[in-house]
Protein backbone atom coordinates (compact mmCIF):
# COMPACT_ATOMS: atom_id res chain seq x y z
CA UNK A 1 0.00 0.00 0.00
CA UNK A 2 2.99 2.24 0.55
CA UNK A 3 4.16 1.78 -2.89
CA UNK A 4 0.18 2.53 -4.37
CA UNK A 5 0.49 6.10 -1.80
CA UNK A 6 4.09 6.71 -3.09
CA UNK A 7 2.94 6.73 -6.84
CA UNK A 8 -0.29 8.68 -5.81
CA UNK A 9 1.52 11.61 -4.11
CA UNK A 10 4.21 11.62 -7.08
CA UNK A 11 1.20 11.90 -9.51
CA UNK A 12 -0.11 14.87 -7.56
CA UNK A 13 2.94 16.60 -7.40
CA UNK A 14 3.76 16.21 -10.87
CA UNK A 15 0.10 17.21 -12.05
CA UNK A 16 1.02 20.52 -10.10
CA UNK A 17 4.40 21.03 -11.50
CA UNK A 18 4.72 22.50 -14.92
CA UNK A 19 1.13 21.98 -16.03
CA UNK A 20 -0.82 24.50 -13.69
CA UNK A 21 -3.21 21.43 -11.56
CA UNK A 22 -6.50 22.01 -12.20
CA UNK A 23 -6.36 25.37 -13.80
CA UNK A 24 -6.14 24.44 -17.61
CA UNK A 25 -8.91 22.00 -17.56
CA UNK A 26 -11.16 24.81 -15.13
CA UNK A 27 -10.16 27.57 -17.36
CA UNK A 28 -11.60 25.82 -20.36
CA UNK A 29 -14.40 25.32 -18.31
CA UNK A 30 -14.88 29.08 -17.78
CA UNK A 31 -14.19 29.97 -21.57
CA UNK A 32 -16.23 27.59 -23.21
CA UNK A 33 -19.26 28.53 -20.70
CA UNK A 34 -18.63 32.68 -21.22
CA UNK A 35 -19.04 31.76 -25.35
CA UNK A 36 -22.27 29.38 -25.05
CA UNK A 37 -24.66 32.97 -24.31
CA UNK A 38 -22.53 34.76 -27.17
CA UNK A 39 -23.11 31.46 -29.47
CA UNK A 40 -26.94 30.99 -28.10
CA UNK A 41 -28.26 34.25 -27.48
CA UNK A 42 -28.31 35.90 -23.67
CA UNK A 43 -32.00 34.88 -23.27
CA UNK A 44 -32.36 34.29 -19.63
CA UNK A 45 -35.27 31.39 -20.05
CA UNK A 46 -33.28 29.66 -23.06
CA UNK A 47 -30.36 29.71 -20.81
CA UNK A 48 -31.78 28.33 -17.76
CA UNK A 49 -32.92 25.27 -19.66
CA UNK A 50 -29.84 24.27 -21.62
CA UNK A 51 -27.25 25.14 -18.76
CA UNK A 52 -27.68 21.98 -16.62
CA UNK A 53 -26.82 19.76 -19.75
CA UNK A 54 -24.34 22.23 -21.45
CA UNK A 55 -22.39 22.45 -18.57
CA UNK A 56 -22.26 17.71 -17.79
CA UNK A 57 -21.28 17.76 -20.99
CA UNK A 58 -18.07 20.78 -21.08
CA UNK A 59 -17.11 19.09 -17.77
CA UNK A 60 -16.68 15.35 -19.99
CA UNK A 61 -15.08 17.58 -22.49
CA UNK A 62 -12.70 20.05 -20.17
CA UNK A 63 -11.65 16.31 -18.47
CA UNK A 64 -10.03 15.59 -21.38
CA UNK A 65 -7.67 18.31 -21.57
CA UNK A 66 -4.85 16.83 -19.63
CA UNK A 67 -4.89 13.23 -20.39
CA UNK A 68 -2.19 13.42 -22.65
CA UNK A 69 -0.06 13.95 -20.09
CA UNK A 70 -1.27 11.29 -18.05
CA UNK A 71 1.62 8.42 -19.78
CA UNK A 72 3.05 10.33 -21.91
CA UNK A 73 5.44 12.46 -19.97
CA UNK A 74 6.58 9.23 -17.87
CA UNK A 75 6.79 7.24 -21.61
CA UNK A 76 9.16 10.09 -23.13
CA UNK A 77 11.74 10.29 -19.74
CA UNK A 78 11.69 6.92 -19.65
CA UNK A 79 9.82 6.62 -16.19
CA UNK A 80 7.94 4.12 -17.50
CA UNK A 81 10.27 1.46 -18.15
CA UNK A 82 11.57 2.15 -14.49
CA UNK A 83 7.86 2.12 -12.89
CA UNK A 84 7.15 -0.86 -14.64
CA UNK A 85 10.54 -2.63 -13.70
CA UNK A 86 9.79 -1.94 -9.94
CA UNK A 87 7.94 -4.36 -7.41
CA UNK A 88 4.64 -2.63 -8.05
CA UNK A 89 2.59 -4.00 -10.65
CA UNK A 90 1.48 -1.89 -13.28
CA UNK A 91 -2.19 -2.63 -12.26
CA UNK A 92 -1.88 -0.89 -9.92
CA UNK A 93 0.20 1.89 -10.72
CA UNK A 94 -2.42 2.45 -13.45
CA UNK A 95 -5.07 2.54 -10.50
CA UNK A 96 -2.81 5.60 -8.70
CA UNK A 97 -2.56 7.47 -12.14
CA UNK A 98 -6.24 6.94 -12.81
CA UNK A 99 -7.09 7.87 -8.79
CA UNK A 100 -4.52 11.06 -8.97
CA UNK A 101 -5.68 12.25 -12.00
CA UNK A 102 -9.66 12.42 -10.76
CA UNK A 103 -7.88 14.27 -7.63
CA UNK A 104 -5.88 16.74 -9.67
CA UNK A 105 -8.34 17.63 -12.86
CA UNK A 106 -12.30 15.82 -12.41
CA UNK A 107 -13.17 16.76 -8.43
CA UNK A 108 -12.33 20.71 -8.93
CA UNK A 109 -14.26 20.62 -12.04
CA UNK A 110 -17.03 19.06 -10.33
CA UNK A 111 -16.92 21.90 -8.12
CA UNK A 112 -16.67 24.28 -10.84
CA UNK A 113 -19.75 22.84 -12.43
CA UNK A 114 -22.48 24.41 -9.56
CA UNK A 115 -20.75 27.91 -10.31
CA UNK A 116 -20.53 27.57 -14.67
CA UNK A 117 -24.45 26.31 -13.79
CA UNK A 118 -25.80 29.24 -11.53
CA UNK A 119 -23.80 31.85 -13.84
CA UNK A 120 -25.94 30.31 -17.06
CA UNK A 121 -28.84 31.18 -15.09
CA UNK A 122 -29.88 27.55 -13.71
CA UNK A 123 -31.37 28.00 -9.90
CA UNK A 124 -28.78 27.13 -6.93
CA UNK A 125 -30.99 24.16 -5.64
CA UNK A 126 -28.91 21.70 -8.45
CA UNK A 127 -25.79 22.61 -7.25
CA UNK A 128 -25.85 19.08 -4.45
CA UNK A 129 -26.64 17.16 -7.76
CA UNK A 130 -24.22 18.98 -9.78
CA UNK A 131 -21.64 18.25 -7.79
CA UNK A 132 -22.26 14.73 -7.40
CA UNK A 133 -22.43 13.73 -10.66
CA UNK A 134 -19.29 15.72 -11.23
CA UNK A 135 -17.20 13.73 -8.63
CA UNK A 136 -19.11 10.21 -9.65
CA UNK A 137 -18.74 10.82 -13.44
CA UNK A 138 -15.52 12.36 -12.91
CA UNK A 139 -13.93 8.77 -12.03
CA UNK A 140 -15.42 7.17 -15.61
CA UNK A 141 -14.41 10.21 -17.33
CA UNK A 142 -11.15 9.43 -15.84
CA UNK A 143 -10.21 5.99 -16.07
CA UNK A 144 -11.43 5.43 -19.92
CA UNK A 145 -9.63 9.07 -20.73
CA UNK A 146 -6.51 6.59 -19.25
CA UNK A 147 -7.29 3.95 -21.56
CA UNK A 148 -6.92 5.94 -24.11
CA UNK A 149 -3.88 7.98 -22.94
CA UNK A 150 -2.11 4.70 -22.59
CA UNK A 151 -3.64 3.10 -25.72
CA UNK A 152 -1.80 6.25 -27.78
CA UNK A 153 1.42 6.26 -26.14
CA UNK A 154 4.29 6.05 -29.15
CA UNK A 155 1.63 7.74 -31.40
CA UNK A 156 2.26 10.73 -33.33
CA UNK A 157 -0.80 12.85 -32.62
CA UNK A 158 -2.05 12.20 -28.77
CA UNK A 159 -4.33 14.61 -28.51
CA UNK A 160 -6.98 13.98 -30.96
CA UNK A 161 -6.91 10.51 -31.37
CA UNK A 162 -7.69 10.30 -27.57
CA UNK A 163 -10.46 11.93 -28.13
CA UNK A 164 -11.33 10.06 -30.64
CA UNK A 165 -10.80 7.11 -29.01
CA UNK A 166 -12.50 7.87 -25.64
CA UNK A 167 -15.41 10.32 -26.64
CA UNK A 168 -17.68 7.41 -27.85
CA UNK A 169 -16.77 5.70 -24.78
CA UNK A 170 -17.98 8.22 -22.83
CA UNK A 171 -21.74 8.09 -24.01
CA UNK A 172 -23.37 6.12 -21.54
CA UNK A 173 -21.81 8.09 -18.50
CA UNK A 174 -22.62 11.23 -20.53
CA UNK A 175 -26.10 9.92 -20.65
CA UNK A 176 -26.46 8.74 -17.04
CA UNK A 177 -25.06 11.59 -15.62
CA UNK A 178 -27.54 13.87 -17.44
CA UNK A 179 -30.13 12.05 -17.03
CA UNK A 180 -29.78 12.36 -12.89
CA UNK A 181 -29.47 16.20 -13.48
CA UNK A 182 -32.18 16.18 -16.07
CA UNK A 183 -34.56 14.50 -13.46
CA UNK A 184 -34.01 16.75 -10.64
CA UNK A 185 -34.71 19.59 -12.57
CA UNK A 186 -37.82 18.10 -13.63
CA UNK A 187 -38.69 16.89 -9.74
CA UNK A 188 -38.43 13.08 -10.93
CA UNK A 189 -36.73 10.32 -9.57
CA UNK A 190 -33.19 10.83 -10.42
CA UNK A 191 -32.08 8.11 -7.83
CA UNK A 192 -32.00 5.38 -10.37
CA UNK A 193 -29.90 7.04 -13.01
CA UNK A 194 -27.40 8.41 -10.29
CA UNK A 195 -26.84 5.09 -9.22
CA UNK A 196 -26.50 3.62 -13.22
CA UNK A 197 -23.69 6.48 -12.78
CA UNK A 198 -22.61 5.02 -9.80
CA UNK A 199 -22.19 1.00 -11.14
CA UNK A 200 -20.39 2.56 -14.52
CA UNK A 201 -18.46 4.54 -12.89
CA UNK A 202 -17.51 1.76 -10.32
CA UNK A 203 -16.86 -0.84 -13.23
CA UNK A 204 -15.07 1.79 -15.14
CA UNK A 205 -12.55 2.25 -12.27
CA UNK A 206 -11.95 -1.82 -11.49
CA UNK A 207 -11.65 -3.00 -15.11
CA UNK A 208 -9.99 0.06 -16.57
CA UNK A 209 -6.39 -0.40 -14.97
CA UNK A 210 -6.07 -3.77 -16.59
CA UNK A 211 -6.55 -2.18 -19.90
CA UNK A 212 -4.22 1.09 -19.01
CA UNK A 213 -1.47 -1.27 -17.77
CA UNK A 214 -1.66 -3.72 -20.46
CA UNK A 215 -1.55 -1.02 -22.72
CA UNK A 216 1.13 0.55 -21.45
CA UNK A 217 3.14 -2.78 -21.16
CA UNK A 218 2.65 -2.78 -24.97
CA UNK A 219 4.24 0.49 -25.65
CA UNK A 220 7.61 0.12 -23.44
CA UNK A 221 7.76 -3.94 -24.87
CA UNK B 1 -11.32 -26.78 -39.05
CA UNK B 2 -10.03 -23.85 -37.25
CA UNK B 3 -6.81 -25.95 -35.77
CA UNK B 4 -5.77 -26.51 -39.58
CA UNK B 5 -6.31 -23.05 -40.94
CA UNK B 6 -4.47 -21.93 -37.65
CA UNK B 7 -1.14 -22.79 -40.26
CA UNK B 8 -0.57 -19.58 -42.20
CA UNK B 9 -0.01 -22.00 -45.54
CA UNK B 10 -2.92 -24.26 -44.66
CA UNK B 11 -5.10 -21.08 -44.54
CA UNK B 12 -3.70 -19.33 -47.95
CA UNK B 13 -4.36 -22.41 -49.70
CA UNK B 14 -8.22 -22.88 -48.34
CA UNK B 15 -8.83 -18.81 -48.63
CA UNK B 16 -7.32 -19.41 -52.15
CA UNK B 17 -10.64 -21.47 -53.29
CA UNK B 18 -12.43 -20.52 -50.32
CA UNK B 19 -12.54 -16.69 -51.24
CA UNK B 20 -13.82 -16.76 -54.69
CA UNK B 21 -16.10 -19.48 -53.64
CA UNK B 22 -18.17 -17.35 -51.03
CA UNK B 23 -17.68 -14.46 -53.52
CA UNK B 24 -19.91 -16.75 -55.76
CA UNK B 25 -22.13 -17.18 -53.41
CA UNK B 26 -22.62 -13.89 -52.17
CA UNK B 27 -23.37 -12.77 -55.83
CA UNK B 28 -25.85 -15.72 -56.71
CA UNK B 29 -27.91 -15.01 -53.03
CA UNK B 30 -27.84 -11.42 -53.48
CA UNK B 31 -29.59 -12.02 -57.32
CA UNK B 32 -32.02 -14.15 -56.13
CA UNK B 33 -33.20 -11.81 -52.97
CA UNK B 34 -33.14 -8.73 -55.44
CA UNK B 35 -35.20 -10.49 -58.18
CA UNK B 36 -37.87 -11.70 -55.40
CA UNK B 37 -37.83 -8.60 -53.78
CA UNK B 38 -38.49 -6.95 -57.14
CA UNK B 39 -41.58 -9.31 -57.25
CA UNK B 40 -42.65 -8.79 -53.82
CA UNK B 41 -45.95 -5.83 -54.09
CA UNK B 42 -44.77 -2.25 -52.97
CA UNK B 43 -45.94 -2.00 -49.07
CA UNK B 44 -49.51 -0.52 -48.39
CA UNK B 45 -47.84 2.34 -46.62
CA UNK B 46 -44.22 2.72 -47.55
CA UNK B 47 -45.20 2.10 -51.20
CA UNK B 48 -41.95 1.10 -53.39
CA UNK B 49 -39.19 2.62 -50.47
CA UNK B 50 -39.90 -0.53 -48.41
CA UNK B 51 -37.17 -2.08 -51.40
CA UNK B 52 -34.52 0.24 -49.27
CA UNK B 53 -34.85 -2.56 -46.52
CA UNK B 54 -33.25 -4.98 -48.52
CA UNK B 55 -30.10 -2.97 -48.75
CA UNK B 56 -30.37 -1.28 -45.33
CA UNK B 57 -31.37 -4.20 -42.86
CA UNK B 58 -28.72 -6.42 -44.04
CA UNK B 59 -25.83 -3.59 -43.50
CA UNK B 60 -27.50 -2.61 -40.14
CA UNK B 61 -26.99 -6.35 -39.23
CA UNK B 62 -23.67 -6.82 -40.56
CA UNK B 63 -22.43 -3.36 -38.55
CA UNK B 64 -22.69 -5.16 -35.31
CA UNK B 65 -21.64 -8.90 -36.66
CA UNK B 66 -18.51 -7.75 -37.97
CA UNK B 67 -17.96 -6.17 -34.67
CA UNK B 68 -17.90 -9.19 -33.05
CA UNK B 69 -15.70 -10.79 -35.66
CA UNK B 70 -13.18 -7.85 -34.96
CA UNK B 71 -13.54 -8.80 -30.61
CA UNK B 72 -13.22 -12.25 -31.24
CA UNK B 73 -10.28 -12.09 -33.72
CA UNK B 74 -8.62 -9.13 -31.38
CA UNK B 75 -8.95 -11.34 -28.22
CA UNK B 76 -6.96 -14.50 -30.20
CA UNK B 77 -4.41 -12.31 -31.88
CA UNK B 78 -3.90 -10.67 -27.88
CA UNK B 79 -3.94 -13.79 -25.71
CA UNK B 80 -2.39 -16.44 -28.24
CA UNK B 81 -0.22 -13.63 -30.38
CA UNK B 82 -1.56 -15.29 -33.76
CA UNK B 83 -0.37 -13.78 -36.75
CA UNK B 84 -3.61 -15.06 -38.50
CA UNK B 85 -5.94 -13.34 -36.28
CA UNK B 86 -3.75 -10.11 -35.97
CA UNK B 87 -4.37 -9.84 -39.80
CA UNK B 88 -7.97 -10.90 -39.61
CA UNK B 89 -8.85 -7.99 -36.84
CA UNK B 90 -6.93 -5.55 -38.83
CA UNK B 91 -8.70 -6.64 -41.84
CA UNK B 92 -12.20 -6.64 -40.17
CA UNK B 93 -12.42 -3.10 -39.36
CA UNK B 94 -12.65 -0.91 -43.06
CA UNK B 95 -15.14 -3.51 -43.64
CA UNK B 96 -17.34 -3.04 -40.61
CA UNK B 97 -16.64 0.87 -41.20
CA UNK B 98 -18.05 0.52 -44.63
CA UNK B 99 -21.07 -1.70 -42.99
CA UNK B 100 -21.84 0.73 -40.49
CA UNK B 101 -21.85 3.52 -43.02
CA UNK B 102 -23.95 1.58 -45.68
CA UNK B 103 -26.43 1.25 -42.97
CA UNK B 104 -26.32 4.74 -41.84
CA UNK B 105 -26.57 6.45 -45.36
CA UNK B 106 -29.42 3.55 -46.74
CA UNK B 107 -31.24 4.37 -43.06
CA UNK B 108 -31.32 8.04 -43.84
CA UNK B 109 -32.15 7.77 -47.63
CA UNK B 110 -34.92 5.64 -45.86
CA UNK B 111 -36.13 7.70 -43.19
CA UNK B 112 -36.27 10.74 -45.76
CA UNK B 113 -39.40 8.99 -47.25
CA UNK B 114 -41.32 7.15 -44.73
CA UNK B 115 -40.65 9.14 -41.33
CA UNK B 116 -40.19 12.81 -43.20
CA UNK B 117 -36.65 13.44 -41.84
CA UNK B 118 -33.32 11.93 -42.91
CA UNK B 119 -32.63 11.85 -38.97
CA UNK B 120 -33.90 11.09 -35.80
CA UNK B 121 -32.02 10.71 -32.40
CA UNK B 122 -33.63 7.58 -31.62
CA UNK B 123 -32.06 4.85 -29.29
CA UNK B 124 -30.94 2.71 -32.66
CA UNK B 125 -29.78 5.07 -34.71
CA UNK B 126 -27.57 6.57 -32.21
CA UNK B 127 -26.20 3.49 -31.24
CA UNK B 128 -25.20 2.84 -34.40
CA UNK B 129 -23.72 6.05 -34.94
CA UNK B 130 -21.41 4.99 -31.95
CA UNK B 131 -20.60 2.11 -33.45
CA UNK B 132 -19.54 3.95 -36.19
CA UNK B 133 -17.22 6.22 -34.17
CA UNK B 134 -16.19 3.22 -32.83
CA UNK B 135 -14.61 1.49 -35.80
CA UNK B 136 -13.24 5.28 -36.76
CA UNK B 137 -11.42 5.52 -33.41
CA UNK B 138 -9.89 1.93 -33.96
CA UNK B 139 -8.60 2.49 -37.60
CA UNK B 140 -7.12 6.00 -36.18
CA UNK B 141 -5.29 4.06 -33.13
CA UNK B 142 -4.04 1.56 -35.76
CA UNK B 143 -2.85 3.76 -38.16
CA UNK B 144 -1.38 6.35 -35.79
CA UNK B 145 1.64 3.91 -34.32
CA UNK B 146 4.16 3.57 -36.52
CA UNK B 147 5.58 0.09 -34.97
CA UNK B 148 3.40 -2.64 -36.66
CA UNK B 149 3.46 -4.98 -34.06
CA UNK B 150 2.74 -2.58 -31.20
CA UNK B 151 0.00 -0.91 -33.12
CA UNK B 152 -1.91 -4.13 -33.57
CA UNK B 153 -1.84 -5.18 -30.21
CA UNK B 154 -3.57 -1.27 -28.75
CA UNK B 155 -5.87 -1.62 -31.63
CA UNK B 156 -6.67 -4.99 -30.30
CA UNK B 157 -6.88 -3.64 -26.50
CA UNK B 158 -9.10 -1.17 -27.96
CA UNK B 159 -11.31 -3.49 -29.17
CA UNK B 160 -11.92 -5.76 -26.27
CA UNK B 161 -12.69 -2.51 -24.48
CA UNK B 162 -15.53 -1.69 -27.14
CA UNK B 163 -16.53 -4.90 -27.04
CA UNK B 164 -17.52 -4.73 -23.27
CA UNK B 165 -18.86 -1.25 -23.87
CA UNK B 166 -20.68 -1.42 -27.16
CA UNK B 167 -23.79 -3.38 -25.09
CA UNK B 168 -23.72 -0.91 -22.10
CA UNK B 169 -23.55 1.88 -24.80
CA UNK B 170 -27.04 0.46 -26.56
CA UNK B 171 -28.73 0.08 -23.28
CA UNK B 172 -27.62 3.49 -22.06
CA UNK B 173 -29.41 4.96 -25.16
CA UNK B 174 -32.07 3.06 -25.49
CA UNK B 175 -32.31 4.28 -21.54
CA UNK B 176 -31.77 7.85 -22.51
CA UNK B 177 -34.98 7.92 -25.21
CA UNK B 178 -37.15 6.31 -22.53
CA UNK B 179 -36.95 9.11 -20.80
CA UNK B 180 -37.56 11.58 -23.13
CA UNK B 181 -40.48 9.89 -25.66
CA UNK B 182 -40.96 6.32 -26.80
CA UNK B 183 -40.28 6.47 -30.54
CA UNK B 184 -42.98 3.92 -32.41
CA UNK B 185 -41.26 4.59 -35.54
CA UNK B 186 -38.56 2.13 -36.08
CA UNK B 187 -41.47 -1.22 -34.74
CA UNK B 188 -41.08 -3.19 -37.22
CA UNK B 189 -43.99 -3.28 -38.94
CA UNK B 190 -46.64 -4.01 -36.53
CA UNK B 191 -47.83 -7.99 -37.61
CA UNK B 192 -45.21 -9.78 -38.15
CA UNK B 193 -43.36 -9.45 -41.67
CA UNK B 194 -45.05 -11.25 -44.10
CA UNK B 195 -43.11 -14.21 -46.60
CA UNK B 196 -43.05 -12.11 -49.25
CA UNK B 197 -40.65 -9.92 -47.60
CA UNK B 198 -39.03 -12.09 -45.08
CA UNK B 199 -37.74 -14.26 -47.71
CA UNK B 200 -35.83 -11.61 -49.85
CA UNK B 201 -34.50 -10.24 -46.79
CA UNK B 202 -33.32 -13.43 -45.53
CA UNK B 203 -31.45 -13.78 -48.69
CA UNK B 204 -29.73 -10.72 -48.57
CA UNK B 205 -28.61 -11.14 -45.41
CA UNK B 206 -27.26 -14.36 -45.93
CA UNK B 207 -25.76 -12.66 -49.38
CA UNK B 208 -24.01 -9.98 -47.08
CA UNK B 209 -22.95 -12.43 -45.14
CA UNK B 210 -21.23 -14.73 -47.64
CA UNK B 211 -19.59 -11.43 -49.31
CA UNK B 212 -18.63 -10.41 -45.64
CA UNK B 213 -16.89 -13.63 -46.16
CA UNK B 214 -15.20 -13.67 -49.40
CA UNK B 215 -13.89 -9.78 -48.78
CA UNK B 216 -12.57 -10.62 -45.52
CA UNK B 217 -10.59 -13.72 -46.95
CA UNK B 218 -9.35 -11.61 -49.77
CA UNK B 219 -8.36 -8.53 -46.88
CA UNK B 220 -6.42 -11.02 -44.71
CA UNK B 221 -5.04 -12.63 -47.70
CA UNK B 222 -3.80 -9.27 -48.49
CA UNK B 223 -2.19 -8.97 -45.20
CA UNK B 224 0.06 -11.94 -45.59
CA UNK B 225 0.89 -11.52 -48.79
CA UNK B 226 2.17 -7.84 -47.39
CA UNK B 227 4.23 -9.57 -44.64
CA UNK B 228 5.69 -12.11 -46.82
CA UNK B 229 7.12 -8.99 -49.30
CA UNK B 230 8.12 -6.61 -45.76
CA UNK B 231 9.76 -10.16 -45.12
CA UNK B 232 11.54 -10.51 -48.51
CA UNK B 233 12.50 -6.69 -48.53
CA UNK B 234 13.88 -6.93 -45.25
CA UNK B 235 16.21 -10.17 -46.26
CA UNK B 236 17.22 -8.52 -49.45
CA UNK B 237 18.66 -5.19 -47.26
CA UNK B 238 20.82 -7.12 -45.29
Amino acid sequence: MSGFSLILRRELALSWAGGGGPFLALGFYVAMASLLPLALGADPARMAGIAPGFAWLVLALASLLSLERMFERDFEDGALDLIALGPAPLEMTALAKGLAQWIAIAAPLALLAPVIVAALGAPTRLTPIVVTCGLIGGLSFCFLGGVGAALSLGSRRGGVLIALIVLPLFTPPVIFGAGAIEAFVAGLDWRTPLLLLCAYSLGATALCPFAMAAAARNAIS
Amino acid sequence: MFQALVNPDRFMAFSRWAAPLFGVIALVLAAAGLVLDFQAPPDYQQGYTVHIMFIHVPAAFMSEFVYVCLGVASFLSLVFRHALATAAARAAAPLGAGFTLLALVTGSLWGRPTWGTWWVWDPRLTSVLVLFLFYLGYMALEAAIEDETKAARAAAILALVGLINLPIVHYSVVWWNSLHQGSSLLRAGGPAMPAVYLAPLLLMVFAYMAGFGALWLVRIRGEVWRRRAAVLAMRAAT
